[in-house]
């Protein structure tokens, strides 16, 4: 089953490689992984996206915790929960199909952020199959580049996580 | 008072109770070399390669409880150091090694002697720190000896770049009392509804086991595991690492499990109905094949790291919490209460396992005219009246000191488990004998072994750290040559030595005492001529039957109803047996 695992992290130089490391010295898969400060500059917040039964996904929490430099974390998979991707697609564009991939965008909800006469950039954001719905709409051999931040999340309700 | 970074290290070390620090210097270290010189509160012991520094601080830790220190330079010196540093971090050693860096403003050129050190150990370290001030020094080491004994114990390794040691810059010193780190909070008590539900399953178990390990002596809850044990009145198996955690010549002593453990102690897991699991990690060598391992049984299981609960074996009911506090309350909870284990249950789980004693599955010929290895082990508990510190190499001749001395008491069985290094007995032993200096401590090694760090003879005499070295010398690594007896047809490939040296003359060329024995006669009077000369080394060279095997045996894959025994019991005694 997909997981997806918020983790509080002391924003220490080596603190992401300890997280990587323990994923490949331990044969886990990551298939997606975000990280940045947080309100207070002296933590981190890490999504980090990852497969396994019940089994694995406890060995991952637990070895995970055990790294001195993670204060907390949770499996957001555990509990209702918003997740949100960024997407960024450059999408080659002809005077034919500029109408089109506008019209796309606005019923996916993006943003086109950057205009020239033969590309647009599409901002979105939103759950990773909504922006792979996106992808498939468009004519694949428009697309120039995508780039994905991978999804990151949140609990619902007022418990958060936080020191 | 005004320190550089070099002072500011040997006065943490100070501060911290280090008697002694064991290392080799290089450039990287210069400044903090100049530092010990001027003083003589922490004594450094010079080894002769970096791999031995960090054993014998490992075994120092063993032996004594307080954390050991190496202390090496940048580049090769700690690439040596790495090899002990994850030897210590499989068996939960707390162990604080520094060693030296390139200059900050070099890292990352690929500077002479630079190698990235918190980055080659971070898979066998609890945790690690580059320093980048002089200024964090002193916070950093507190944190060191912090994480590397608290929780599960393990090595931490602080990593010094020259410049920040510069005798050129001093600032205040102050060495913090206490530290709280807000992301490392190891647990300490365990959940009472856990050791209630735990303790309700103790007193209704009809074929019940303790399974002990490692964790009780890391723990020092030895007094709890025996106190809870008599009080239980059930049968307690040891891992190899948990050997000493209870005594070894005690009744209810069933003797190591696992893949060279005893008959009884083995099949007395396979048909337990409760296992109390103390300190230990259900590694493979103990569980053997997974799939059928103890299937009758419901399992407790005491491990301060939640990481080692349920990693290979399902367990019914986890405790996490240290051992000692976790089995006081366990030990409250049955004397409060007015049940007891059913003792007919138990007077007929006892005669089962003295039927699977009465095979004597560690027997061997006793009349061989070849010296057994077992013999040797034998006089050795003799003489040293059970009472030594006793490191181990790796191979036959550690399996054969696990069955053959019982130690009565912790902290004196002193070997590599987890990773299994050679090469890590007469430094341990060195590391023992300085903290132990009027204890007899003998390694019990093989010819491969010994020669793996045998440099460190030199270091014995400096020091004057006198210890025996047992050598079973039986021209084979005689555990390869087993299993490629057992499964590769007697096809030797590479598990023999055409030229293996005159230890005799080896150990004398570094100024010890050497003594060949060839007959089992022999063998009584020489460990006690050995003994005799308290003040000297003397390395026994002991000319062993060449292929004496491993008995009983688990082999890969197998469970522990499937032991290969010396003498298959007959279908009769297999009847009665069962
Ligand atoms: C050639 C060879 C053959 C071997 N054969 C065998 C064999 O037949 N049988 C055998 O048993 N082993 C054998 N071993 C050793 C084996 O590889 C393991 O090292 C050993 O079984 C592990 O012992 P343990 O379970 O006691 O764990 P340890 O490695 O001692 O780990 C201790 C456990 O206790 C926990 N702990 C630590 N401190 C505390 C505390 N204060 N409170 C609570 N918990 C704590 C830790 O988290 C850990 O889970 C062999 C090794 C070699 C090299
Ligand atoms: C550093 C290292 N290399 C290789 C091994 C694999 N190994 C395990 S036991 C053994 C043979 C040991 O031979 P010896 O020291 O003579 O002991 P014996 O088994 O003969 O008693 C070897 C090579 C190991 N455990 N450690
Ligand atoms: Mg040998």
């Amino acid at each position: 089953m997909r997981h997806i695992i918020s983790i509080l992290i002391e924003n220490e130089a080596g603190a992401l490689s300890r997280v990587a490391g323990l994923f490949s010295a331990r044969g886990y898969n990551i298939e997606s992984l975000t990280v940045a400060p947080t309100e207070d500059p002296s933590l981190s917040r890490m999504t980090l996206v990852t497969r396994g039964n019940d089994h694995v996904i406890e060995q991952i929490t637990k070895q995970l915790n055990k790294l001195i430099d993670v204060v907390k974390l949770i499996d957001l998979a555990e509990a209702v929960h918003i997740e949100r991707e960024l997407m960024l697609v450059k999408i080659h564009t002809t005077e034919n199909s500029r109408a089109e991939v506008k019209r796309l965008n606005d019923i996916f909800r993006g943003k086109i952020i950057d205009v020239t006469a033969t590309s647009y950039v599409v901002e979105m954001t939103g759950p990773s199959d909504k922006l792979d719905a996106f992808i498939h709409s468009l004519d694949p051999e428009s697309i120039i580049e995508v780039v994905r931040s991978g999804p990151t999340g949140i609990s619902r309700g007022e418990k958060g996580l936080h020191l | 008072m005004e320190l550089s970074g070099g002072e500011i290290i040997v006065r943490c070390l100070k501060d911290e109770g280090v008697e002694y620090i064991f290392g080799y210097p290089g450039g990287a270290v210069l400044h903090l070399y100049d530092a010990i010189f001027q003083q003589d509160d922490v004594q450094h012991i010079l080894v002769r390669h970096e791999q031995a520094a960090t054993h014998a601080a490992d075994a120092y830790a063993r032996a004594t409880g307080k954390p050991g220190v190496v202390l090496v330079t940048s580049g090769p010196g700690a690439t040596n150091a790495v090899t002990g540093i994850a030897t210590a971090y499989m068996d939960s050693i707390p162990m604080v090694v520094i060693s030296g860096q390139v200059p900050t403003a070099v890292i990352g050129s690929d500077a002479f002697q630079e190698v990235d050190m918190v980055g080659i150990t971070r898979p066998c370290v609890k945790h690690n720190f580059l320093v980048k001030r002089t200024e964090d020094i002193a916070e950093t080491m507190k944190k060191a000896f912090y994480v590397a004994t608290t929780g599960r114990p393990g090595p931490v390794v602080v990593d010094i770049p020259k410049d920040i040691t510069d005798p050129g810059y001093k600032i205040p010193y102050h060495y913090p009392e206490t530290i709280h780190m807000r992301s490392y909070n190891p647990a300490v008590m365990g959940h009472k509804g856990q050791i209630k539900k735990a303790v309700g399953l103790l007193l209704q178990a009809k074929r019940p086991i303790i399974y002990a390990g490692g964790g009780v002596i890391l723990g020092e809850a030895c007094e709890e595991l025996r106190e809870i044990t008599r009080l239980l009145g059930f049968p307690i198996t040891n891992t190899l690492m948990g050997l000493g955690s209870f005594p070894a010549t005690d009744k209810q002593f069933v003797g190591m499990l696992g893949m060279h453990g005893t008959y009884e102690a083995n099949l007395a897991m396979h048909e337990s109905d409760v296992i109390l699991a103390v300190g230990a990690r259900f590694d493979d060598r103990v569980t053997g094949k997974i799939a059928e391992f103890c299937p009758y049984a419901k399992i407790i299981h005491i491990d301060v790291d939640p990481a080692s609960i349920s990693k290979t074996v399902m367990v019914d009911v986890p405790i996490v919490g240290q051992v000692k506090p976790v089995l006081q309350q366990m030990i409250d909870l049955i004397q409060d209460s007015k049940m007891r284990p059913s003792e007919d249950a138990l007077s007929a789980w006892w005669s089962q396992i003295d039927n699977w004693r009465s095979i004597d599955c560690l027997a061997y010929d006793r009349n061989s005219e070849i010296i057994k290895p077992q013999y040797v082990i034998e006089q050795l508990y003799q003489v040293t009246q059970g009472d030594a510190y006793i490191t181990s190499d790796v191979g036959q001749h550690q399996m054969f000191a696990a069955q053959f001395y019982p130690f009565d008491k912790p902290r004196r069985w002193i070997n590599s488990g987890g990773l299994g290094t050679m090469g890590f007995g007469l430094p341990a032993a060195i590391g023992v004998k300085l903290a132990f200096p009027d204890a007899d401590v003998a390694c019990i090694t093989g010819e491969a072994s010994i020669q793996m760090c045998i440099q460190e003879l030199a270091t014995a005499l400096q020091y004057d750290a006198p210890v025996k070295i047992i050598n079973l010398n039986n021209r084979y690594m005689g555990m390869v040559r087993q299993w490629q007896e057992f499964n590769y047809s007697g096809r030797y490939s590479h598990s023999y030595m055409d030229t293996i040296p005159d230890f005799v003359k080896l150990a004398e060329s570094y100024g010890h005492v050497g003594i060949r024995i060839e007959k089992p006669g022999e063998v009584k009077e020489a460990i006690e001529q050995a003994f005799a000369m308290k003040d000297r080394t003397v390395f026994l060279d002991f000319m062993t039957d060449r292929e004496e095997n491993v008995y009983p045996m688990i082999e890969a894959g197998k469970a522990h109803h499937d032991m290969k025994l010396r003498v298959a019991p007959s279908a009769k005694t297999e009847r009665e047996l069962a």
